[in-house]
């Protein structure tokens, strides 16, 4: 058992659990979450009101041998816990044939089941803030998947650090976190202000490519320091939060991001930085935008494989303009095109009857999974198109691929073609 | 050298130097031990019976469960340094020394201290020392 350090408050019940009162379960978990408290210099251990829960995502063994330990052993995340995505879709097998590796496929499928026993909400998203009855404003909670980490701190305003795999459940089933980090309204002040240009057009800020690419920058330029970006436009929607939470969540390490007049802890300049000057200021020029822009393609135009949208996963504002654009036309004869989403969101989508109208052009609909993890069905390899920075930025590491990044228009454009079109017109100076 | 210990053991082995920090989800893989981030400075290095030194881990929360599962089937280290009190490298460690009763050590050290390290130099913790064999 631990020594916790003289200077960390415990509760009568930390120190219960931590003495082994409540069974090796919970003393395992507390003596995980005091050790992560006093690495992370906490006073006290804060309750919580909701987990976001990651270590149900299969790696290997490791990861069923742990949720065994905590299942056998009685233990209950009875905060409400929802679950991150998984490696393999339920639905759709062949998305990871079997046959190439059973023991993957039956480990995955084996944790799912331990995670539901254990008391979580089976939703198996990466972004859960889309499903109704999540945390709220000034909430403590338990954020693990780098995405939505951020935007539940950033879009939601509700406070959690980024708890790994095992500290996450651990927090979970104590209900309890260190008070430290992004929990702490101190550490919450903007530290760098990044200004979008005067070159930069009022119709290229208004779009979602945009936030993906500004997002790909100011993670890149930010690391994990706390970004402040000025110069969104206030009717920012919150598909372009989500974009940029990835985006500054993949390429550098943002937990938190402020967006003035946009995110709810920046209602100006001044509350962003909590009255205090940036440590640094950096303007963002359209060149350096388009720069970013071409950081995020690894191969030239040309004909296309796959396209792949969801990442993180679509919500019913992108399935509907997804419809709208689709409008009657139909997937290029031999280009996978996926879109990966949750159950939840495909259900409101199928009630519109988008589901049905994109499968008809020849959409796949991927739930509880993405793509840029999961070898796809008919071979995730060659060219592929995607509107996701965070799916630039990690699948030609995980996957035999090449990328080309553009806009949901581009894409749907260049799925119907089967080759790479994009609209450049929005990057020239002058945004004409 | 000054070393804090963040998770008691006692362990020898070939020094490991990664320059840069590593993700052990998406940048390690914990059936063959190896790193695999193509960005990384040390990409195809090994980290099996290693002393493992690195200044942190980074991305994705995945971290302590590929630290975890590559010491459970014995490609990961069996001590690791780092300069950073790195949660999630504890997190992975205590995890693998609950469920599998294999310990492996943890100690911090300054950035600098962990620069002079070389690859292949023999390491070995013990007592709460970090001891860099001739």
């Amino acid at each position: 058992m631990p020594d916790p350090s003289r200077t960390l408050r415990l509760s009568d019940i930390d120190r219960a659990h931590l003495c082994g009162e409540n069974g090796p379960v919970l003393q395992f978990a507390a003596e995980m979450v005091v050790r992560a408290a006093e690495l992370m210099g906490a006073e006290e251990l804060i309750d919580v009101s909701f987990i976001h829960v990651d270590a149900c995502h299969y790696y290997g063994k490791a990861h069923v041998d742990f949720a065994r330990f905590v299942v056998e052993g009685g233990g209950r995340l009875t905060l409400p816990a929802w679950t991150n995505t998984v490696p393999v879709s339920v639905e759709l097998p062949d998305m990871r044939p079997p046959e190439k590796s059973p023991d993957f496929l039956a480990g995955a499928r084996e944790l799912m089941t331990l995670y539901e026993q254990m008391g979580c909400r089976p939703v198996w998203t990466c972004a859960p803030y889309q499903l109704p009855g999540g945390p709220g404003l000034g909430d403590h909670i338990v954020g693990s998947e780098s995405n939505a980490v951020t935007y539940y701190n950033s879009a939601v305003g509700a406070r959690t650090n980024k708890y790994g795999d095992f500290l996450d459940v651990c927090c979970g089933l104590m209900g309890r976190v260190p008070n430290a980090g992004l929990h702490k309204a101190e550490n919450r002040a903007g530290q760098i202000l990044f200004r979008l240009a005067d070159d930069v057009s009022e119709r290229l800020r208004g779009q979602e490519m945009l936030a993906h690419v500004l997002g790909h920058l100011v993670g890149k330029a930010a690391s994990s320091a706390v970004p402040v970006i000025d110069g969104l436009p206030p009717e920012t929607t919150l598909d372009s939060l989500k974009a940029i939470s990835a985006a500054t969540a993949a390429s550098g390490g943002v937990a938190l991001f402020h967006a003035v007049g946009v995110t709810p802890e920046a209602p100006d300049l001044k509350s962003a930085f909590h009255d205090n000057e940036p440590a640094s200021v950096r303007t963002v020029t359209l060149a350096d935008l388009r720069t970013a822009r071409d950081d995020l393609s690894t191969a030239a135009p040309g004909t296309l494989d796959m396209v792949a949208l969801g990442t993180p996963h679509f919500s019913f504002t992108e399935f509907a303009r997804l419809a709208e654009l689709m409008d009657g036309q139909k997937v290029a004869a031999g280009l996978a095109m996926y879109v990966s989403t949750s159950r939840h969101v495909r259900e409101l989508a199928a009630q519109k009857g988008w589901v049905e109208a994109l499968e008809r052009a020849g959409v796949q609909i991927v739930v509880d999974t993405c793509t840029y993890f999961t070898p796809a069905v008919r071979g995730a390899t060659g060219r592929v198109m995607t509107n996701s920075a965070k799916w630039a930025y990690y699948a030609p590491g995980m996957l035999p691929v090449e990328v080309c990044f553009g806009s949901l228009e581009d894409c749907v454009r260049s799925a119907v073609a089967g080759t790479v079109k994009r609209d450049e017109s929005l990057w020239q100076a002058g945004g004409a | 050298m000054d070393v804090a210990v963040l998770h008691e053991g006692e362990a020898e082995g070939p020094l490991l130097v990664l320059e840069e920090p590593l993700s052990f989800w998406g940048g390690f893989d914990p059936e063959t031990g190896r790193v695999i981030d193509q960005h990384h400075p040390q990409a195809g290095a090994l980290a099996g019976g290693t002393v493992l030194a690195l200044p942190g881990t980074r991305g994705s929360a995945g971290t302590p469960a590929g630290v975890a599962e590559a010491i459970r089937n014995g490609s990961g280290p069996v001590a690791i340094i780092t300069a950073k009190k790195d949660v999630n490298l504890i997190a992975g460690v205590m995890t693998a020394r609950r469920l599998y009763d294999i310990c492996v050590p943890v100690v911090e050290i300054a950035r600098n201290d962990l620069a002079s390290l070389r690859t292949g130099q023999r390491a070995r913790i013990s007592d709460g020392q970090l001891i860099i064999l001739p």
